[in-house]
């Protein structure tokens, strides 16, 4: 079957197969941000956000983002217009392999876009379930603090 | 190595913006799947489900029936070349006791078979297909059946090579006294005793082991792979398939996290047998599942620590017993073991009556191997719970017991040259330590001395602050060797080729820093290219907390040479002596006239007017010494006495890693290592069915901390000048996971004077302990 849907607000109108994985599908179409740590919606690192909410999308079926927006780390900024929360992450020194850094910055993206100006004890617990061996998440933490400054500043 | 730059350093020290930053926030495809290959087949494994049987038949006729199978490899239709998995340096310490595929399986999860189809459909049908017939062999499971009498033998083979006692299943042992341990003993005012145990636990890096295998348009076998030791991947396939080295290039992209686990030839020799069968392109990807069950894990490991003190408690004789269960393959079993004494003994050099042994034996379990502390970690839990315990026994402050004891700059230990990497090691004076100048922060951060003596409690919980020390080394002396290449662009800019292998802790950044110090311009104009076997001179790999220390030192030579010639051009130019130029800011400026000349300007003559060279150098360092890096960690704990609840409330780790190049990024290799190490205490443990198959084999199940597990963090960088290291710079990638287990073990005795000595430590078992000690 063929479905549409907004990718990084571009049209996309592709086919997909029975019971495949919105992993899968956006891995498929070139979207390699999206990767893949366990599989079974326990690690976080292939959230990407339908409608502006954080999913795990290796445990979504491709066919339920017929008709809506599907926004993964390629939609967010380029190279050389990175997103100020991208840059947060550089800046305050939280990639360090930077396997989990994609579902990071999106689910604290979506977290940003309802609360602007969360805790660290907020940003600790909505982050719950992404995981990240490399950094003991304490820069993870001061990232998202230091983006969600620049948000209520009005950079972005 | 010191070096005299004549002017300011301005890279080095500095939190410059790593050099993949922005690649890796964007999402760049940068990571070995990112890579799409046309056609190329999926490769699965089929792995034993029997902890120890022998297969008296293989049967893969329906199997190749599957529509899209083109390929099933299994030890019928491979050549027997018996290798070591570890990616250690030529000739590997340890023992040859595997091959690609055997006629007997040693554990739930050795690999029985391959597969390589169109589709992973295919592939996985084909898999479901295969059959086998097993005779079932006894297994054992734990170091005391192994070493009761009677035990069978797993490595029966004949053809195995460097097993240190294979029909007693002894994969490496080790025996190492000085001086006389029992009168040492005997001499001593107060002795203790403390035995702990690190169970199987596992590195769980974000992404699972993968790699993808393509030939060039030339023939050569590309292989594409989520590894820590691009060049020994090179050499051990070249060896185990029988193809020349000149014509294997190893390639590795970014890394998806590592900690140990892939320093191991897993996945690289198959895929590579797959794709040369086939003529064909090779994927394979493990699922979270396969990572569990078939890579690699922390050694298991009892360690029995004896202490024998003076009244003033001055150590006098130190006995280490250490006892681990290698699994069913042996790679890392001999070296992690000396390096369960040889990272921790020094660290109390007041000892004069020494004995460190122990073996590594064989079991029907998974396969231990290489992870960040390599050893060290099992060592420093025995070694730091029976100081604790030393300093109650004396009446003295933990602090104090090792302020008193613990080794220092211009100081030796005798066990430096006792013990190396599976086998004696080199002797080394320890030329920077500020290790009490850690202790002493730590303290102050933890607030030590008032918790010390007043213990908090509210209700059902009691509040406690433990403390633990460490060390660890920069590379291993005598074996490591990293090059390096600087070559000058004609713009000015610098491209810098060089084998280590970035696994996300940021070593591409800190190089170039280095460079980029010695050249006088900022990190932006220093392009790095590593771990490429073909375009990137050798490295060791990363692992041994080498890369910044010996990767470095090359890193840095190299830079020097390129300096050198850079002058020369420069003082044609200008008409003046070397000694009068200076390197500044992408310019050469003379000191004395202040005459000077652009990068950019010497580039272009030197490419194409004048000297008609390419300016450019390399330069290889290997290790002769292995500096310590030391580090101090405190923790306040809370503990309910009624569910047996530990709560790390929080936790301070001080660290001299010498002169940090970045400190953003030793900081954060401290934090990530001290939580990897918090993981080991609450939760993580792998279990096992009593047939010997892990039962744990999702995040779900086994459980890594999350971000509401971790506790306040505080990692504090203690500078000290390493004279030998680049910039003054020593390690710091390991030292940091050896603190937790013992800190917060003190800490829980502190509060509620019970000591746990076996990881980790869930409420049932501080449950039990309290009931026990209640009894």
């Amino acid at each position: 079957m063929k479905i549409y849907f907004e990718l990084n607000g571009k049209p996309q109108y592709v086919g997909v197969g029975p019971g495949e994985s919105l992993l899968s599908l956006l891995r498929r179409v070139g979207m390699k941000s999206v990767k893949e740590g366990c599989g079974t919606g326990e690690c976080g690192a292939c959230t990407v956000l339908v409608e502006g909410r954080p999913v795990r999308s290796c445990i979504f079926f491709a066919p339920k983002v017929q008709g809506k927006r599907v926004t993964t780390l390629e939609g967010l900024g380029t190279l050389d217009n990175p997103h100020p929360l991208q840059l947060a992450f550089v800046e305050a020194g939280p990639v360090q392999c930077g396997f989990c850094t994609p579902g990071m910055i999106l689910t604290s993206y979506a977290l940003l876009e309802r609360n602007p100006n969360p805790t660290a004890d907020e940003v600790r617990e909505y982050l719950v379930g992404n995981l990240c061996r490399c950094t003991g998440y304490k820069k993870i933490i001061d990232a998202v603090l230091l983006a969600a400054e620049w948000k209520r500043e009005g950079r972005w | 190595m010191v070096i005299k730059l004549g002017r300011p350093i301005e890279v080095v020290g500095k939190n410059v913006l790593k050099v993949d930053g922005i690649p890796l926030a964007t999402g760049q495809p940068k990571f070995t799947m990112d890579m799409d290959i046309p056609g190329a087949l999926i490769g699965k494994l089929l792995y034993s489900p029997h902890a120890h049987a022998e297969i008296v038949s293989i049967d893969t006729s329906e199997a190749e029936k599957v529509p899209g199978v083109v390929c099933i490899l299994h030890y019928g239709n491979v050549p027997r070349v018996p290798y070591t998995t570890a990616g250690q340096g030529w000739p590997e310490p340890s023992p040859y006791d595997t091959v690609l595929f055997d006629k007997k399986v040693r554990y739930v999860g050795d690999r029985v078979a391959a597969v390589a189809a169109e589709t992973e459909e295919a592939a996985l049908e084909a898999l479901r297909k295969i059959k086998v017939e097993y005779k079932i062999l006894p297994a054992v499971f734990s170091i005391d059946e192994v070493l009761a009498p009677g035990a069978p033998i797993i490595h029966d083979e004949p053809d195995a090579q460097g097993i240190y006692d294979a029909k007693r299943n002894i994969a490496a042992a080790v025996d190492v006294p000085v001086g006389d341990l029992e009168q040492g003993f005997a001499e001593s005012d107060v002795l203790v005793e403390a035995t702990c145990e690190v169970p199987y636990v596992q590195h769980a890096a974000l992404e699972p082991h993968c790699v993808a295998v393509y030939f060039d348009e030339d023939g050569r076998l590309v292989i594409r792979s989520s590894t820590q030791v691009p060049f020994h991947v090179r050499r051990i396939v070249s060896r185990v398939l029988g193809i020349p080295i000149h014509r294997i290039r190893v390639i590795k992209p970014r890394i998806g996290g590592g900690f140990g686990s892939k320093q191991e030839v897993i996945l690289e020799p198959i895929a590579a047998a797959l794709a040369l069968r086939t003529g064909r392109p090779v994927v394979m990807n493990l699922s979270r599942e396969e990572v569990f069950v078939s890579t690699r894990t922390r050694h298991p490991y009892r360690v029995r620590v004896k202490l024998g003190a003076k009244k003033d408690g001055t150590l006098h004789a130190l006995e280490m017993e250490a006892l681990a269960s290698a699994g069913a393959y042996g790679p890392h079993s001999g070296t992690v073991l000396y390096n369960v004494g040889s990272k921790s003994l020094p660290l109390y050099n007041k000892a004069r009556h020494l004995r460190f042994h122990g073996k590594a034996v064989y079991t029907n379990l998974p396969v231990a191997g290489a992870y960040r502390g390599y050893g060290a970690t099992q060592g420093f839990f025995a070694l730091e719970v029976a100081m604790d315990e030393l300093a109650e026994k004396l009446g003295m402050d933990p602090v104090e017991l090792r302020l008193e004891n613990h080794i220092r700059a211009g100081e030796t230990s005798p066990i430096f040259e006792k013990l190396g990497e599976g086998r004696e090691g080199k002797p080394q004076i320890v030329r920077s330590c500020a290790l009490a100048e850690c202790i002493k922060i730590g303290a102050e951060r933890i607030g030590w001395y008032e918790k010390r003596k007043a213990p908090r409690r509210e209700g059902s919980w009691f509040y406690g602050v433990g403390m633990s020390c460490a060390m660890q080394g920069s590379g291993i002396t005598g074996v490591d060797m990293a090059a390096a290449t600087i070559m000058m662009n004609e713009d000015g800019s610098f491209r810098l080729l060089v084998g280590a292998t970035d696994l996300g802790t940021g070593s591409d950044t800190v190089l170039a820093q280095i460079a980029a110090e010695v050249l006088a311009v900022p990190v932006e104009k220093i392009v790095v290219y590593s771990s490429d076997t073909d375009f990137t001179p050798f490295d060791k790999g990363a692992y041994a907390s080498s890369t910044t220390y010996v990767s470095g030192n090359a890193v840095l030579q190299a830079a020097e040479k390129v300096k050198e010639q850079i002058l020369l051009v420069a003082s044609k130019i200008l008409g003046e002596p070397v000694e009068n130029l200076s390197l500044e800011r992408e310019k050469v400026v003379s000191l004395r006239t202040g005459k000077e000349v652009p990068y950019w300007e010497i580039g272009h003559r030197a490419f194409y007017v004048t000297e008609q060279q390419h300016l450019m150098a390399s330069a290889s360092f290997t290790c002769p010494e292995s500096p310590p890096p030391f580090a101090a960690f405190f923790c306040e704990v809370g503990v309910d006495t009624e569910t047996g609840v530990v709560k790390v409330e929080k936790f301070v780790a001080v660290a001299d890693c010498g002169q940090p190049i970045h400190p953003k990024l030793a900081e954060g290799q401290l934090e990530g290592a001290v939580v990897q190490g918090i993981g080991h205490v609450l939760f993580e443990e792998m279990l096992f069915s009593e047939r010997g198959s892990c039962v744990n084999r999702t995040f779900f199940d086994y459980r890594v901390p999350t971000s509401p597990d971790v506790p306040e963090i505080e990692a504090i960088l203690v500078p000290s000048v390493e004279p030998t290291g680049p910039f003054g710079a020593k390690s710091i990638a390991e030292v940091g996971i050896n603190g937790p287990l013992p800190a917060i073990s003190n800490a829980i005795y502190h509060a509620v004077g019970v000591r746990l000595t076996r990881a980790p430590f869930t409420p049932e078992r501080v449950l039990q302990a309290l009931k026990a000690r209640a009894k």
